[in-house]
């Protein structure tokens, strides 16, 4: 493939992504205004969020990045709030292929797999902390 | 509970998060940071518990057996560890965010109501827009971070594996992704919802597989961040401010590393992801010669360091696969007990993962005040009289300062030919992972003890 092609492709792609985006935007635009969706505040969350957190992790020591990488994993596992909430979806009593029992057994899944992570993830982060000494002790 | 309250409390735990991250800013206070962490979890748990109320004893069970059985897994594999692991055990707890992440997102499709974004075929067009992103996200991770996992655990060689016309396969992957995204938020059928998350699945595997085992910390560093925005995404869809704070928060976490092993390695952050570099394959090796090289012994090395002054230790990959660093750290305690003054210099990217080798030191005992990185040591070589460089190889390369030829042109290294004497501790005169020759074997103040790290490492301290 000859670099020509390859750019054209490229351009042809950033348009294709630009119109879906600006199609994405708008469709955002009219939900939130329809059912008065708080995207906005949530977004603002967001964003001040990812500033607080390029602050805060400039200022981690390098020599803590790897309990650094272990500590967020765990803390992204707060995903289990969302398990939680499909395992506690109410089905009906037998088991039946509806969208409930689905959401329900999804759940249990993810909350098994956020579960190894919160549990392992704070205490490999516990266990690698513990080994960072100082030299009078 | 009401409305506010939850809020409240979510937006607690995420303040805890932030703290956690906050107190690794120094050993001291991060030990506490991570308690910050777990009560934060803590809430975020007991205010979902408290919102979701489950009134059957069945959900009650499969809450309490979930968290035991995954928590019971999570505790084992977190004592079990070996520490020279640490790599692949942070990529295989990242693809278990990712997987999670698109399980939560199918679980909201098909259960809206209980999310509170809609009924079944009529879920807000916002929420859908930002489950599928999630779930895309998540699935990215997910098969990424298997594969980060594979190569890192050494289940699948660490070369780059490249396919014809592989980026045009990518744009086409993530084109039908894009088309996919928005049938599913007309159509909000399960079909599209599945093949987001299969067209992900895909992508995810053929994104990594051409990043050789060189680029490893940034992959991992890319991994992390991933996950990050995949629980941001589920975090909107959610409306839950924890969840966007955290995957914020993670998101940005993960990047900046990712920036700090780019710039470890004076690549750039789009040569990585286009992949090809690093992996065992060997590249253009110098003249291809076999130059002279001084070979010395133990006894040698440790006659040369007894008698030095100050001594730098620069520990690399090869370190930890041959789990030296206790050895290491008897070493440097039997020289510190015949006066000399030891202190360990650690390259941004040496190891597998960011701060991998201060971990290692750690487990090993050696205290973090001996311990340096790149700017802070890197003007003391040149007083120093004695460098032990164990198991490195390109960080400590001058072709990245003098030659403009060289594939790691460049980068910044570790300066440690201008020290009385280098010497270099490798299991064979081959070239390291970026397979570039390192002139440094071959300088005059070089001696080369082959052999096993620690066996090497464990004969000098002997020999002291």
């Amino acid at each position: 493939m000859t670099r020509r092609t390859l750019n054209t492709v490229l351009a042809l792609f950033a348009v294709a992504m630009l119109a879906e985006l600006a199609w994405m935007g708008q469709a955002f635009a009219a939900g939130a205004a329809e059912e008065g969706h708080d995207f906005i505040s949530q977004f603002s969350i967001f964003l001040l969020a990812v500033f607080i957190g390029y602050y805060v992790v400039w200022s981690v020591t390098p020599a803590l990045h790897t309990p650094l990488m272990s500590v967020t994993n765990a803390i992204s596992s707060v995903i289990v709030v969302g398990a939680l909430l499909a395992v506690a979806v109410e089905a009906s009593e037998a088991f039946s292929f509806s969208g409930h029992w689905l959401a329900k057994i999804l759940g249990l899944v993810a909350l098994i797999l956020a579960s190894v992570n919160i549990f392992g993830g704070f205490l490999v982060t516990q266990r690698m902390l513990a080994m960072y000494r100082c030299k009078d002790r | 509970m009401s409305g506010d309250l939850v809020a409240l409390l979510y937006l607690a735990a995420g303040v805890l998060f932030i703290l956690a991250l906050r107190g690794l800013s120094s050993p001291e206070t991060s030990r506490q940071g991570n308690y910050m962490g777990m009560a934060g979890m803590a809430i975020a748990v007991a205010t979902t518990l408290a919102v979701a109320q489950p009134e059957s004893a069945l959900s009650w069970a499969m809450i309490v057996g979930g968290i035991a059985v995954g928590g019971a897994i999570g505790a084992v594999i977190a004592r079990r560890i070996a520490m020279t692991a640490m790599p692949e055990l942070v990529a295989a707890f990242h693809s278990l965010v990712g997987m999670a992440a698109v399980l939560v997102a199918a679980a909201a499709y098909y259960a809206p109501e209980a999310f509170g974004i809609g009924a079944t075929g009529a879920i807000r067009v916002a929420s859908l827009i930002e489950m599928s992103l999630g779930a895309a996200i998540g699935a990215i991770t997910f098969t990424g971070s298997v594969i980060a996992f594979a190569k890192l655990s050494g289940r699948m060689s660490g070369a780059p594996i490249l396919l014809p016309a592989r980026h045009l396969i990518n744009i086409a992957l993530v084109i039908g992704l894009v088309a996919c995204i928005v049938l599913f938020c007309q159509e909000q059928t399960p079909a599209y919802f599945w093949a987001i998350v299969g067209l992900s699945l895909l992508l995810g595997v053929l994104i990594i597989i051409p990043i050789g085992g060189a680029d490893m910390p940034v992959v991992i560093s890319m991994l992390n961040s991933y996950s990050g925005w995949a629980a941001a995404g589920i975090g909107f869809t959610l409306g839950n401010t924890a969840l966007i704070v955290t995957g914020a928060l993670v998101g940005s976490s993960g990047a900046i590393l990712s920036y700090i092993m780019c710039k470890g390695m004076n690549r750039s952050f789009i040569s990585v992801i286009l992949g090809g570099f690093g992996g065992e394959v060997a590249g253009p090796a110098g003249d291809g010669e076999q130059k002279p090289v001084k070979l010395g012994s133990a006894e040698d090395a440790a006659y040369l360091m007894k008698n030095a002054s100050r001594v730098i230790i620069v520990p690399g990959y090869g370190m930890a696969v041959a789990q030296a660093q206790h050895a290491l750290r008897e070493m440097g305690d039997g020289l510190k007990e015949a006066g000399v003054e030891v202190k360990y210099a650690i390259h941004p990217v040496a190891g597998r993962m960011p701060g991998h080798m201060n971990v290692l030191l750690a487990e090993a005992n050696v205290p973090y005040d001996e311990v340096f990185e790149l700017e802070d040591i890197n003007s003391e070589f040149p007083q120093t009289d004695v460098v032990y460089v164990i198991g490195a190889n390109d960080v400590v390369n001058p072709a990245a300062e003098d030659d403009p030829s060289s594939p790691i042109y460049g980068m910044p290294v570790l300066q440690v030919w201008k020290s009385g004497t280098v010497l270099v501790n490798k299991r064979s005169l081959a070239s390291g992972y970026a397979g570039i020759d390192n002139p440094v074997f071959y300088g005059d103040n070089t001696m080369m003890v082959l052999g096993d790290a620690k066996k090497m490492t464990e004969d000098i301290a002997k020999a002291l």
